[in-house]
């Protein structure tokens, strides 16, 4: 009996959001409280089930509910649409929803106010992007992906204006695009294997007719692209930068989870199909990846650099996240993933608790400081007199606690020790360079070491431009006020920073779990024959 | 048949391609509209073309695989169908917004210093 009900769990996370979206619709919006306090509470019951169903995935598939598998209409795989739970879907749940707990306690200070049915449209994107997560269907993955993406054209759109109608505008319009891409991909995936389950295509692909293989290829190429928009590859990401910097913080800092989206199914779908089982069709497109991800680090660090807006800072730190990630999947070294992983969590948390940051510190400046702070850098300060006379001047509380989660935000940006961005990257690192036994050297080839300078000096970029806002905004502060901060913005941040913290001292444990998850990914056909021998729930 | 249905869609991709690179959000919105259609047959081509074969079985008739087409890709264009003009629906709130803020139907919200 309690089985049953653990079986259940597994489609929580997609329901509960869903139905209380619809609850608060009819609700007054001048109920802004009640809406939020209930909104709040629905998203920290699913935060609470993700974790749960996170402790059982870390036991093995052996103790999840059902397998892990969760046939929606009670038909075995192939013909019915299922959800499947593994530790990779489970930790990606974890995150979506830990982020989205922490950016909706931030909206409730001031953000929710700024427009209508903002929390519907918050529980409508928590809900899509849980789906997106737990689905092992293709045609499924697009109906959450629209509903994901449907919700975050209104949340975008969320507190108006000029500039945010003019990104949503481009931000629509491209992922109207993409979605046509997707869904070409889809069918024709689909009329030359005749399955839109992940697992059954995996075994199929093994086995298939070579004239076939050319039209699975190609509609996988299609359906790469699509996703490689959403995670914002270079040349597909230039209006990545523009909408997220527009975007209200809390909404910023969801979509930072947005783009790992696209890498989560890159990745799926990439070690589920084209790995080895895929007989002719193995590491098919990892070239491009590798090439496409390196130049996005590329890109996205010349960005972080230009950047004068903290803004767009943190935007283009999203597309360094995203190639370092693209490209490690392109490298193709099964014990790179694990780092990959981590990496992958470290990095959103930190670009989403950066978001939240921004916009406490920039409260009390004027819009035109960060062009004076780069004018006057370039042409030297005007008052050097004053300087001397200036010993010590008290920093105020609020500024010093803004200041200390700044800090730790460069440096998890920016990959020092002893934070886990640091232990990420060498994660990364240790994994290209280390071979599958403890101290094997293996050849490292050009492309190998491109990526590990890219890495690094990436890393280097994000701190000098840091540094420079850092000490423009809390040491050098112009005329600036003390920003008025409540409680309840800041604690999301801290929680989000803390979340790092406590991943950089249990660092052993959260390897442990990385490495279990990507031995998972190295397994595809386990995966399959788990997905497709689930029995049906209440015996036949 | 195959010949006319492939140059349909290839005619109306082509067209809602090059609507979608115009800079006024209108020809935007219909180049995205055509762009659909055309995906919406190219789903409903991938289930191979037959001429009077019903997707769903008779009651009470034979089940001969051959006298039916491939019922998956109907339903999968249906689906289709519904979200991209959901989605339609909601760009044009977008370009409706957009207008009135910039007083421009300009997709960069303002007018190019020469007429383009």
């Amino acid at each position: 009996m309690v089985t049953d009900w653990l079986h259940h769990l597994l489609i929580l996370p997609i329901l509960l959001p869903l139905a209380v979206a619809a609850v608060l619709i009819p609700i007054d919006e001048r109920e802004r409280t009640l809406k939020g306090a209930i909104g709040f509470a629905s998203t920290l019951v699913v935060f609470i089930v993700t974790m749960i169903l996170m402790r059982l995935a870390a036991a093995g598939e052996g103790s999840l509910p059902g397998g892990g598998v969760y046939q929606l209409g009670n038909w075995p795989a192939p013909f019915g649409i299922v959800l499947v739970l593994d530790r990779l879907s489970a930790l990606m749940l974890c995150l979506a929803s830990g982020l989205a707990l922490a950016a909706q306690a931030y909206s409730m200070a001031r953000w929710h106010t700024a427009g209508h049915h903002f929390h519907s449209l918050f529980q409508l994107l928590v809900a899509g992007l849980n789906g997106a997560f737990l689905t092992g269907d293709l045609f499924n993955l697009f109906v959450f992906f629209e509903m994901m993406l449907a919700a975050s054209y209104g949340l975008l759109l969320h507190g108006s204006g000029p500039l945010r109608v003019k990104a949503g505008l481009h931000y629509v319009a491209i992922n109207l695009a993409a979605s046509s891409l997707f869904l070409i991909g889809v069918s024709l995936i689909y009329g030359a294997t005749g399955t839109l389950n992940m697992a059954d295509l995996a075994t199929k692909l093994a086995t298939l007719a070579p004239e076939s293989r050319r039209l699975v290829e190609t509609g996988a190429a299609v359906l790469g692209v699509a996703f490689l928009v959403k995670a914002g590859m270079w040349p597909l990401s230039f209006w990545l930068p523009a909408a997220y910097a527009a975007a209200t913080p809390p909404v910023a800092a969801v979509f930072a989870i947005l783009t790992k989206v696209g890498i989560y199914v890159i990745l799926r779908l990439h070690m589920l199909v084209f790995r080895t089982a895929a007989g002719a069709s193995a590491g098919f497109g990892q070239d491009w990846l590798l090439t496409g991800g390196m130049l996005t680090i590329a890109f996205g660090t010349i960005g972080v650099l230009a950047s004068q807006a903290m803004g767009r800072l943190a935007a283009y730190s999203v597309l360094v996240s995203s190639g370092t990630l693209l490209a490690a999947i392109g490298l193709g070294r099964p014990e790179m993933l694990a780092g990959a992983l981590l990496y992958l969590v470290s990095s959103t948390l930190t670009i989403a608790a950066f978001f939240l940051l921004i916009e406490l510190v920039e409260r009390g400046r004027d819009a035109g400081a960060d062009v004076l702070a780069v004018t006057m850098e370039a042409y030297g300060d005007f008052d050097e007199n004053e300087e001397e006379e200036e010993v010590g001047v008290a920093i105020p509380g609020t500024m010093a606690i803004l200041g200390l989660c700044f800090c730790l935000c460069a440096i998890l940006l920016s990959g020092l020790p002893p934070l886990s961005g640091f232990i990420a990257k060498f994660a990364l690192l240790r994994g290209l360079f280390n071979g599958p036994e403890a101290n094997q050297a293996i050849p490292i080839s050009a492309g190998d070491w491109t990526y590990v300078a890219l890495l690094i000096l990436s890393g280097l970029a994000a701190m000098i431009a840091l540094n420079r806002v850092g000490i423009r905004t809390f040491w050098a502060s112009i005329e600036g006020t003390i920003p008025r901060v409540v409680v309840i913005e800041i604690t999301p941040v801290a929680i989000l920073l803390a979340a790092c913290v406590f991943l950089s001292f249990q660092a052993g444990p959260a390897m442990r779990y990385m490495q279990a998850t990507a031995d998972d990914l190295l397994a595809p056909l386990v995966h399959s024959e788990r997905v497709l021998s689930a029995p049906r729930a209440g015996g036949q | 048949m195959e010949l006319i249905l492939s140059a349909g869609i290839g005619a109306l991709a082509a067209s809602g391609v090059y609507l979608l690179l115009r800079p006024r959000t209108y020809q935007v919105i219909i180049g995205l509209a055509l762009l659909s259609y055309a995906v919406n047959l190219f789903i409903f081509s991938m289930g191979r073309l037959r001429v009077n074969a019903p997707p769903v079985l008779e009651p009470g008739g034979a089940g001969d695989l051959l006298r039916y087409t491939d019922p998956v890709p109907q339903a999968l264009v249906l689906t289709a169908i519904v979200i991209g003009f959901a989605m339609t629906a909601l760009f044009l709130v977008v370009l409706l917004a957009s207008r009135g803020f910039t007083g421009t139907d300009h997709v960069d919200g303002r007018e190019p210093p020469r007429g383009d």
